[in-house]
């Protein structure tokens, strides 16, 4: 019995010690070094413009405007709200995540298939063969920032023509915030479509104040 | 095709180091760590009062890590009941309600890392520091130490002596997991994943919108979430989310760092069992080690090329109504990883028990969903924490056992006999995964509370269930996010299947290691069965799929197989 004490008192301290040192020291020496080295990104790679955070370049948004391109869909909406939105509860607060609809679910072609009709509608010169797959599906954590580079270009006609800038700009906006594989073997061709949509506006001059 | 290669050929490369390093800490031989952390831990010694010499046997390391568990668990329940004070809470979370306090703690003790709830809007970074962080460096030590004493009971150095809880648990976390875990995360916050205490952020975008941006101390439970194999994510949306694997690179690092120590694990086998004999051969996974190793790569190639062709293929209801699937099936999935990394991510993260995942598993087609699902029934390809190799082993023992009686010779194993009470106990341990799995997956579809968690219709809607415990049962985690499992009833269940899943299987695998260790060295004849050989290696790869074709099958045809028929049909 006096036996069963004494290992009883070793675990106690031993749980107490991993607490402090897993639980405290480890997350908080890691944030003074990380806050030192890497502040950018330790504080969420974030986006400012006129002194004002716009977003971060991690993240998706949810961009509703003709001029700009569009994120794939998202079950969170990207987190964005309005007040009037916050206010009568529609957003419920910062989340992520996916409607998890299984490839069989009626749910989902129901989607895909009133997405289509939208898209279509609101570029006219794509058929519907040409839209590539990323832009319909909705990602995995409705935060995804980025869209292929075919989904990219496939949009540029009609932003052309809403924003009033011509393509070999759209085009050179695309191409400048394209990032390409890394070694030319590892990941994916992707377009940050946050970062686009800034020099978007930037070229239409809606940034400056 | 080629990236999966070339990230595999890669780990072949890190995997050898570093498991000749756990060799090295679990025998305890000179690293160059010792000069600086041998003062640590005998600080850490002193103050608990541990005396590094005190041996023990099975039964009396079994119920140290069971006693120091039990501990956590009450420890982390009160933390999370109480989690609403303002101590590192700048977003002002409440309290978590109790069955799913209940389920929460036995998820991340049990290294499983079931989340039934979501991070961003459920947790304080006070219980995400101490109970999930502090419980995914805890249980892996846990089950890492299992692993150890199990491994030294095999080779049978000594009669009785397992080693000392205590201290195994110690050096695991001071010599690997935290020097691990720190140069990962920096890697991981190099690479944009935050690590911060301030509240959350509202930007306002320039659609003249709101949008509010999760922070939090993120890298410093992202690194050892993989690192341990534990795989509960900062976020509810785990490693699909930006903020928790913003690139490729880091995709690739959280890929490693969970391969890295289940693979190191087989290879300290290998060394330990070599040393036992007194070879003299250099060889880098020691003739038994590179059994199991090549058998779980097997398994490994076979699953990984059975999920990515299944997920290129795409999905033909959308292909249908006209959206072209050349990318595959992309929903669910993210941009920046595709189909390959997603396809590899899935694959490892429930080959190796981590259960984190890089897209939502519920969204794969019913094949490539099939994969992870079958992953965790065998739950052996690796597996996490070490638990996949002694899994293994037990099905290396059956193995011998069959094909000894096939061939008409004494079933042996590393130079022990194996009798009647091993084979009873292998017997059970092999019986206890499946059994929980489909019988409380049987209790779930059979009651009201279950069903109404299924959030898909069809087929889908009981592979949901099928998965929620198989993940439960093989501590892996992960989930077919589309359940709806925050209710009394899918608390109460998966966190028991969890508990029973980890505890019994740890417990009987140390029974049966106390148990060979007793016996006496029988002389290698011509007459003994080898177990280093090609032959066995491909005998034990089938014996796998065959115990898992006879115990699954009926349940598998009626979930992902009927759904794939009705999809391609």
């Amino acid at each position: 019995m006096k036996e069963f004490f004494k290992g009883f008192k070793k675990a106690i301290l031993l749980t107490l010690s991993f607490l402090v040192i897993c639980g405290l020291i480890f997350p908080i020496v890691l944030t003074g070094v990380s806050q030192l080295i890497f502040p950018k990104q330790a504080n969420g790679s974030l986006i400012e413009v006129n002194g004002e955070v716009v977003g971060s370049e991690l993240i998706g948004q949810d961009f509703s405007e003709d001029y700009f391109l569009k994120c794939r869909p998202s079950a969170v909406n990207y987190n964005t709200y309005t007040q009037e939105q916050k206010d009568n509860g529609d957003y419920s607060g910062v989340a992520s995540g996916s409607t998890n609809y299984a490839p069989t679910n009626p749910n989902l072609t129901d989607r895909v298939a009133q997405d289509i009709e939208d898209f279509l509608q609101a570029n006219p010169t794509v058929s519907k063969e040409e839209i590539p797959t990323d832009l319909l599906t909705a990602s995995g954590s409705g935060l995804d920032p980025h869209i292929s580079v075919a989904s990219a270009k496939i949009q540029l006609e009609a932003v052309s023509k809403a924003s009033g800038l011509s393509m070999d700009v759209l085009n050179n906006i695309v191409d400048k915030n394209t990032s390409g594989k890394v070694l030319g073997i590892f990941g994916e061709e992707t377009v940050n479509v946050l970062k686009a949509n800034l020099d978007i506006a930037k070229e239409m001059g809606l940034l400056n104040n | 095709m080629l990236q999966i290669a070339c990230t595999l050929f890669l780990y072949i490369l890190l995997v050898i180091p570093v498991g000749n390093y756990l060799y090295k800490v679990a025998t305890f031989k000179h690293t160059f760590m010792d000069r600086i952390l041998d003062k640590v831990d005998n600080t850490i010694y002193r103050f608990c009062g541990i005396d590094i010499h005190q041996e023990m046997d099975w039964k009396k390391y079994a119920f140290s890590l069971v006693l120091v568990n039990a501990l956590m668990l009450l420890i982390g329940f009160i933390i999370l009941r109480i989690q609403a004070l303002p101590i590192f809470n700048p977003n002002a979370i409440g309290g978590m309600e109790s069955t799913l306090s209940f389920n929460t703690v036995i998820s991340f003790m049990t290294n499983t890392n079931l989340q039934h709830y979501a991070g961003e809007s459920g947790l304080s970074y006070f219980s995400q520091m101490t109970v999930i962080i502090f419980m995914m460096f805890t249980s892996a030590a846990s089950g890492y130490a299992a692993c150890i004493a199990f491994v030294r009971g095999l080779v049978g150095k000594d009669k009785t002596n397992m080693g000392n809880f205590f201290v195994d648990f110690t050096r695991i976390i001071t010599r690997v997991l935290l020097p691990l875990s720190f140069i990962v995360s920096l890697l991981l916050v190099w690479q944009g994943v935050p690590q911060n205490f301030s509240g959350n952020i509202i930007a306002h975008t320039i659609s003249g919108v709101y949008q509010d941006i999760a922070m939090g101390p993120v890298a410093a439970l992202e690194s050892i979430k993989h690192i341990g194999t534990n795989g509960g994510g900062f976020f509810g949306a785990n490693s699909s989310v930006p903020f928790e694997n913003p690139t490729i690179i880091s995709n690739i690092i959280e890929l490693y760092s969970m391969m890295i120590l289940p693979g190191s694990c087989v290879i300290m086998f290998g060394k330990m069992v070599d040393e036992r004999k007194g070879s003299q051969k250099k060889s880098i996974f020691g003739s038994e080690g590179r059994t199991i190793f090549i058998a779980m790569g097997i398994l490994f190639l076979i699953s990984l090329a059975l999920c990515y062709v299944s997920e290129m293929a795409g999905n033909p209801s959308l292909q249908q109504i006209g959206l072209s699937q050349a990318m595959g099936n992309m929903e669910g999935k993210e941009m920046r990883f595709g189909i390959s990394q997603s396809a590899l991510f899935t694959t490892t993260t429930t080959s190796f028990t981590t259960g984190t995942v890089n897209n939502m598993h519920d969204t794969l087609t019913p094949m490539g969903g099939f994969v992870p699902l079958l992953n965790m029934m065998l739950n052996l390809v690796f597996g996490g924490k070490g638990v996949g190799l002694m899994n293994m082993i037990i099905y290396v023992i059956l193995t011998v056992f069959i094909c000894g009686l096939m061939i008409g010779r004494t079933p042996e194993y590393l130079g022990k006999k194996i009798g009647g009470k091993e084979m009873k106990l292998t017997a059970l341990c092999i019986i206890i995964h499946p059994l929980l799995i489909l019988a409380f997956s049987a209790l779930a579809v059979s009651m009201q509370a279950g069903l109404q968690g299924i959030s898909n219709p069809g087929f889908h809607g009981l592979t949901q269930v099928l998965y929620e415990f198989a993940s439960s049962a093989a501590n892996n985690g992960s989930g077919f996010e589309g359940l709806a499992d925050n209710s009394v009833f899918w608390n109460v269940t998966t966190g028991i299947v969890m508990f029973l899943g980890r505890y019994l299987a740890i417990v009987i695998q140390l029974a049966i290691a106390g148990s060979l260790m007793k016996k006496q060295f029988v002389p290698e004849t011509v007459g003994t069965l080898k177990t280093s050989t090609v032959t066995f290696t491909i005998a034990l790869v089938l014996i796998i799929y065959i115990f898992a074709a006879l115990t699954f099958f009926p349940a598998l045809s009626l979930g992902p197989i009927a759904e794939h028929f009705v999809l391609w049909g």
